[in-house]
């Protein structure tokens, strides 16, 4: 038996096509919700002030800083970020600016 | 192996955005902290008691879990991680699966002090191979900032509004990871996000590691029912710590030690006042209300350091 994916879920699909007990059978579909729009303040990063330490990376809670398979801090996420600011707080070198975001 | 930030952050990230906690949410970050902790190859099992965290890290048909999840109710997330823990050993022992599984409960404060204690407490007991980690933020913050056992006293919550009437929440803070460290299990620890997150990362992967049960109770703050600006918090965790209103202790085989004990340990008022749920308190005719709080965390950092034999 084949069961729908959670991308042709949607509010139209009628109860006979929903997966029994709503269960998603793939892993992190919350990949294609865009919570980036959320955000009235957005961070903003002076690569001449970083110093690469990542202070930055395990503070956020939108998974929206990577980490690269090399172990650098790469370019913000701003398709996930919510424009907390937590990590422009924890920067010791004030290389995260928050700034309004225009839209 | 020792603690570095970079490995550790190279690791896979087990929790996916697009998740719909607020901005600035203190959960997200404990749980990706804890998931990132697992062995490279190594899966878990999750299982979610009511709360925040679970409504929105779970909106069908969109997860934010890249592990296996369990949605269930708010009294019931550690007997489910139980039950799949026997039935996982059970599978094993007749050589149907290979893979290997790791379970994790994770609960707000509500669903882990007050609704879910008593399987909490039972899977505990029961010393199933699992972690249960609670993400204290101290209410009931899914349905607006509700009282829980874990609020500490005279926090203004809508259930225990402050005014003429009462100071706030009139009870003390419930110190569940010492019940925790009651029922004999092999690994319980208290921690919260501080500088590289050395503490928190070593208490988790002993936690998940050490075989039976194990407990972690994790402070994190929740910017809109604490009522501080979401960029302050990790100025917030800090205070707590330096305060010793949330102290770093781990209960290893019923042995305590404490992960860090501040140079100068800072009065209270230096985390109270960062938060709103506190404000009434630095109003003049309150100063009693400061002078209390002062007297319960000295007492149970007293207690503390005497059971560290410190």
């Amino acid at each position: 038996m084949s069961y729908k994916k959670a991308s042709e879920i949607n509010e139209k699909i009628g109860w006979r096509d929903i997966t029994p007990g709503c269960n998603i059978y793939e892993g992190g579909t919350s990949v294609t919700v865009e919570t980036g729009d959320w955000r009235t303040m957005k961070p903003v990063i002076n690569w001449d002030k970083c110093k690469q330490c990542l202070l930055c990376a395990p503070v956020c809670p939108d998974m929206s800083i990577p980490v690269t398979a090399e172990g650098k801090r790469g370019e913000f996420d701003y398709f996930f970020c919510k424009g907390c600011g937590i990590c422009s707080k924890a920067c010791p070198f004030g290389a995260i600016e928050m700034v309004k975001d225009e839209k | 192996m020792s603690y570095n930030l970079k490995e550790n952050l190279m690791r896979e990230e087990r929790l996916a955005g697009g998740h719909r906690m607020c901005a600035g949410c203190g959960s997200p970050i404990a749980i990706r902290t804890v998931l990132r902790q697992l062995e490279p190859g190594d899966k878990a099992v999750v299982t979610g008691a009511t709360s925040c965290m679970e409504v929105s890290t779970f909106m069908y048909p969109y997860t934010a879990w890249k592990e296996s999840f369990i949605h269930n109710a708010f009294e019931n997330a550690a007997a489910t991680c139980s039950g799949v823990e026997t039935a996982y050993r059970a599978l094993k022992k007749q050589g149907k699966l290979d893979d290997t599984y790791k379970f994790i409960a994770f609960g707000g404060d509500g669903g882990t002090y007050d609704i879910g204690f008593q399987s909490l407490s039972g899977a505990m007991e029961r010393g199933h191979d699992m972690v249960y980690v609670c993400y204290d933020n101290e209410a009931y913050m899914n349905t607006g900032i509700q009282r829980s056992s874990s609020t500490p006293r005279f926090a203004d919550t809508t259930t225990t509004p402050q005014g003429s009437v009462i100071p706030g929440k009139i009870q003390n803070k419930k110190d569940l990871t010492k019940i925790m460290v009651a029922h004999g299990i092999p690994y319980v620890a208290q921690t919260t996000f501080i500088g590289n997150f050395k503490d928190i990362c070593e208490k988790a992967h002993k936690a998940i590691y050490t075989p039976g049960a194990a407990f972690l109770n994790v402070m994190a703050p929740c910017p809109r029912g604490w009522r501080y600006p979401s960029e302050d918090m990790m100025k917030v965790c800090k205070a707590a710590v330096e305060t010793c209103v949330w102290p770093l202790f781990e209960v290893v085989e019923g042995k305590y030690y404490l992960s860090y004990e501040p140079k100068n340990k800072l009065p209270v008022e230096e985390y109270l006042k960062m938060q709103g749920r506190f404000a009434h308190m630095f109003k003049p005719g309150n100063e009693w209300m400061i002078e209390a709080f002062q007297q319960e965390v000295d007492r149970r950092w007293e207690n503390l350091l005497a059971l560290c034999n410190l």
